[in-house]
């Protein structure tokens, strides 16, 4: 596979130019559709006659609609919010546990591991009956508290399990060598591991940002009030009343919630795949 | 898991002359600059451990354990939102036994997380060998694949209701147009169809982490090995088989546990695309103990809904843990 060797270009086109055409394009299309939708103006969306695939009167009234008759710039600022410190939390538990797992000797880390990855495994939908009876016996239902406490649940486990691996390909004798040089074990891991381990938190990091932006069950369940809601969340419930779907805000709002995480992607692509695979590998 | 690394690396160091780092390292530390106090403490690595571990135990304790245990009381009992439940032994189970839209959402969970499953893994393939191969602009594409996976799900999903529109559908637009239908397709209207439309969707937005999972463990593969193949008279598809897939099938095999769990356990992308509709026909496990648990307020009726995920996650945990092992 590593020679360019392909044959004739007919031969090339059916077996790579046309399928990498398709999948593009299947995998892209939703993206276009949000896009055209959010700049057609309603006339000519509810009008079946009108070719759907473009416009000659962009506008934006779909974005002003979502701006000013929607909370959406508090749905935003509530996402961001929630992402960022329960990325935050869950950063800091992990790297701590993933450190201790990896590199401390101790009875229980084998099975504290195992411990770690099953709870990795546990998914949202078993527990969010029961978690919103604890969610609200702790005070926090309906506040940012609510998810930013219970995001760790699926971030921390996912953290701990990469930033294992990280500091596992972290030669030990590194941090031997400064303990001879008189650096205390605390010192060693602050001063000397961690900084190693940058690349590995970032990984995580920007992992966890995007899984914590999406989330949608918890933030679904535990809160209710429309000022309290996160962007996936708002979007769905605020925009669409009963059996009516205001599609144009709600594709500007789909477009606006999916494209900081877009960003922050595009700029770490290489951090997101490490994290990815580093993810299933561990 | 730590201790089998920890062990080689700690016979090495003694091995090479240097004994006073293996076990207690503090002997190696001279006594006048050893810490006192909490920092002493901290150089024993057992306290340490304990204390790095305890955030996280901490968090995983009271929002998984507790809640889980919690999650089985409610499932034996009658609560309601409002008013405490009482013991109620397997009731809400013989109920759900005996409920046909249960019995539906069954089916349905295990036929979604089969098939989607079974797509995206030959889709993925797929990608992921097209991907393998050297093109221009192919750090785009390959950036670009990953964008469904990224965005959120709820999104990307409505996009795709509206797709899906029964009046405004872009595809029947199209396939009216090229003349291929008379007549506008529901596309959500029935039970199979819509089964169909969430199949869809959730391959749409799976595939990628199979695409790129697979080519990280393409790229693993020696390029030597199927030279040496090459030479010996295999053919392209015998390589594949022969050569490339044995060599993959670990990562393949993680990456298939992941997406079955995940798919299994679903919610978000049928209650956005069909809210469990039309008729309850498209209800899963997720969605239906959602429906009664929050819609319904019937909380233990619910929970014990939620419960029937558990027997299949706990198949694929221990199997996945047997499989790490083993491979160790």
């Amino acid at each position: 596979m590593a020679a360019p060797r392909y044959g004739s270009p007919l031969k090339r086109a059916v077996t790579f130019y046309i399928p990498l055409t398709v999948m593009v394009g299947t995998t892209l299309f939703p993206f276009y559709w949000m896009v055209i939708t959010s700049v057609r103006p309603d006339v000519e969306l509810y009008n079946v006659k009108m070719n759907p695939f473009f416009t000659l009167h962009p506008t934006l009234n779909h974005f002003y609609y979502l701006f000013e008759l929607t909370m959406f710039p508090r749905w935003a600022w509530n996402t961001l919010f929630i992402a960022v410190v329960s990325t935050g939390i869950s950063l800091f538990c992990g790297l701590l546990a993933g450190y201790a797992l990896a590199r401390l000797q101790f009875r229980l880390a084998p099975s504290l591991g195992t411990v770690i990855f099953i709870t990795y495994l546990v998914p949202p939908t078993l527990l969010f009956i029961p978690l919103g009876d604890v969610v609200k016996a702790f005070g926090i239902g309906d506040t940012p508290w609510a998810v930013i406490l219970t995001y760790p649940t699926f971030l921390i486990p996912f953290c701990t399990w990469l930033l294992m691996g990280y500091f596992k390909t972290i030669p030990r004798e590194i941090e031997d060598c400064a303990r001879i040089d008189g650096a205390s074990r605390l010192q060693a891991m602050i001063r000397i591991s961690f900084p190693l381990a940058v690349p590995g938190i970032l990984s995580a990091g920007i992992f966890a940002f995007t899984l914590s932006w999406n989330e949608f069950l918890y933030a679904l369940v535990f809160l209710s009030s429309p000022q309290q809601k996160t962007i996936p969340i708002g979007v769905f419930t605020e925009l669409v009343r009963g059996d009516v779907f205001y599609w144009g805000p709600l594709m500007a709002g789909a477009l606006l919630g999916s494209i900081p995480v877009a960003l922050v992607y595009s700029f770490f692509v290489e951090h997101y795949v490490t994290a990815l695979t580093g993810a299933v590998k561990g | 898991m730590a201790d089998q690394t920890i062990e080689p690396i700690l016979a090495k160091s003694a091995a090479s002359g240097a004994p006073a780092i293996a076990a207690p390292v503090v002997v190696a530390v001279p006594k006048s600059r050893r810490p006192r106090g909490l920092g002493h403490l901290l150089e024993q690595e057992h306290i340490l451990a304990g204390a790095l571990l305890a955030p996280t135990l901490v968090i995983l304790t009271l929002f998984i354990a507790y809640p889980f245990v919690l999650g089985i009381w409610l499932a034996v009992s009658d609560k309601v939102v409002g008013r405490p439940g009482n013991f109620v032994g397997l009731q809400n189970f013989w109920v759900n036994l005996n409920d046909t839209i249960f019995l539906r959402a069954f089916q349905n969970t295990f036929v979604y997380t089969f098939i989607a499953t079974a797509l995206k893994l030959a889709l993925g393939m797929g990608a992921a060998l097209l991907l393998n191969q050297h093109f221009r602009f192919k750090r785009i594409v390959r950036a670009g694949m990953l964008l469904p996976w990224i965005v959120p799900t709820v999104l990307s999903t409505l996009a795709w209701q509206w797709m899906f529109d029964a009046t405004f559908s872009v595809f029947n637009w199209m396939l009216l147009n090229v003349g291929l239908i008379s007549q506008r397709i529901l596309w959500l209207g029935d039970g199979t169809m819509a089964m169909g439309c969430l199949i869809l969707v959730n391959v749409w937005r799976g595939m990628p982490f199979f695409a790129i999972t697979l080519l990280a463990g393409l790229q693993t593969v020696n390029p030597d090995l199927h030279e040496a193949a090459e030479i010996d008279g295999a053919n392209a598809w015998q390589r594949y088989w022969r050569v490339t897939l044995p060599l993959i099938k670990p990562i393949m095999l993680v990456v298939v546990l992941f997406s079955m769990i995940a798919t299994f356990a679903d919610f978000q992308l049928i209650y956005v695309l069909t809210r469990g509709g039309p008729y309850s026909s498209t209800h899963v496990f997720g969605t239906y103990a959602y429906e009664i648990a929050m819609r319904a307020a019937k909380l233990g009726q619910g929970a014990s809904i939620s419960l029937f995920l558990f027997p299949f996650l706990l198949m694929v945990i221990v199997f996945q843990l047997w499989y790490i092992r083993r491979s160790d």
